[in-house]
């Protein structure tokens, strides 16, 4: 028997209950970040099947492509990667001597070497966020040993950092979202600063500029490394106008991302040693470490 | 009511719902995207108020929170609060013409969005707010069609006696 009417304290009851839940697991979620674990849980085994099966068309169209394409046209492409690959290796015979000069003149100046990176790539699933939010799906997660706070880059430059974590997938926020930031450093005069996402995909806005700073358009900025969140040294954008609007105390600089935020399919999750702990190393361990390689 | 079957149906559609939210789609039609998790819930309320009601609701929005990338809670206060005012109203918004319940519609989209958005806001994550509410206006628009399929669904199943 169903009763007619269903309002009644139980119904407003517990409505207020749940939304006193509500307050409290976004309070802990966003303020404490105490329930990336739950997160978690529920991204691998509820959220994650479904964005798997929404992926496959995506993945099948792909392989149909590549199963169906011409002789020709796979016989262009091998030529051209095989180019690509030559000059690649070209440019990295140069590199490594380079590296060996720059880490000769760093113990010279008994500064730190820079310490190699391991890299992991990964691929951006087909799947739509809230489209205010510049985040991304990938296809690697905590069983690849992905954490939270990871840089992805891409071959272009930096994209954004890991922010939530299942088994299987992770979600990435991109350098554009209106909530990130990350330290840069201008390539040319080494002015510090910080390059805040605008929620564009195409521009980043660099704050806290003096008008006076050695800033111009057309600059690379890359990232510093300071905060010890992105590896340094990453191309992460051009600066592509400035304004000094009199009356403001600092500059309005933006930049353009070198990263193809919204058109990469693949990426690269990076690990680095974080900075903090290199700094704490003496030179010696440093020397030793280099023997030992 | 047939006992537990109902969930048969209405979890189904609430998962084809989840999967909607995330097609990929172009760029354009995603800023019209109509929440269409939030249309079932308010269908499978209107239509089965003793059986879904604001716990199903709760869950479904930690889930739309999740696939969304949003702060744990947010779609899921938003969800509860219009899951409750649809249960106080159901009786009235049943015998409404479509055109009437696409307007009911609307305005409940819109209390979801505005909730939604005011958490983000205090977060300092608010997004602009040119195009924000269409997906509401889209969702209204889509109603009658929405619940035509999901009643043709839920009769096939003979999931309840009326409505």
């Amino acid at each position: 028997m169903q009763s007619l009417f269903l309002r009644g304290p139980s119904v407003t009851l517990r409505t207020l209950l749940l939304v006193v839940i509500s307050i409290v697991v976004m309070v802990a979620d966003h303020r404490w970040h105490h329930l990336e674990s739950v997160r978690g849980t529920i991204e691998t085994y509820l959220v994650y099947p479904l964005r798997y099966v929404i992926n496959l068309p995506g993945q099948f169209v792909e392989w149909g492509d590549e199963s169906f394409s011409s002789h020709q046209v796979l016989l262009d492409e091998k030529r051209k990667l095989e180019e690509q690959t030559l000059r690649a290796q070209v440019s990295l015979q140069k590199l490594s001597v380079l590296e060996k000069e720059n880490a000769r003149l760093r113990k010279m100046l008994s500064a730190q070497t820079k310490i190699g990176e391991m890299v992991l790539v990964a691929e951006i699933l087909s799947i739509d966020l809230d489209p205010y939010k510049q985040q991304v799906v990938l296809n690697k997660g905590r069983n690849n040993e992905v954490y939270i706070g990871q840089s992805i880059i891409d071959a272009w430059g930096v994209m954004g950092q890991v922010v939530h974590l299942g088994e299987h997938s992770a979600t990435a926020l991109l350098i554009s979202d209106p909530s990130h930031a990350i330290p840069v450093q201008v390539n040319r005069s080494g002015l510090r600063s910080t390059a805040f996402g605008t929620g564009n995909s195409q521009q980043l806005e660099l704050r806290y500029i003096p008008h006076n700073a050695d800033i111009e358009i057309g600059d690379q900025i890359i990232s510093s490394g300071l905060g010890g969140r992105f590896p340094p040294n990453y191309p992460v954008g051009r600066i592509v106008s400035i304004e000094r609007p009199a009356g403001e105390s600092f500059a309005t600089v933006l930049a353009e991302p070198v990263a193809h935020l919204d058109r990469s399919r693949e990426v690269l999750l990076v690990w680095h040693n974080p900075p903090v702990k290199d700094v704490l190393l003496h030179d010696s361990d440093v020397l030793s470490k280099e023997q030992e390689r | 009511m047939q006992g537990r079957g109902c969930f048969k149906v209405i979890a189904p559609t609430i998962v084809a719902a989840l999967m909607l939210h995330m097609w990929p789609v172009p760029d354009w039609l995603a800023y019209i995207r109509p929440e269409f998790v939030t249309l079932v819930m308010i269908y499978w309320v209107l239509a089965m108020p003793e059986r879904v009601g604001v716990t199903v609701a709760w869950c479904v929005g930690l889930l739309l929170d999740v696939t969304q990338g949003a702060i744990l809670g947010q779609h899921a206060l938003g969800l509860v609060l219009v899951v409750y005012i649809v249960l106080l109203e159901y009786q009235r918004i049943r015998v409404f013409s479509l055109v009437q319940q696409a307007l009911a519609i609307f305005v409940l989209l819109l209390i979801k969005q505005v909730l939604v958005l005011w958490v983000s806001g205090m977060v300092g994550q608010a997004p602009s707010l040119e195009l924000y509410f269409l997906p509401s206006l889209t969702g209204a628009i889509l109603w009658p069609w929405l619940f035509l399929l999901l009643r043709n669904l839920r009769r096939r199943f003979t999931v309840s006696r009326s409505f």
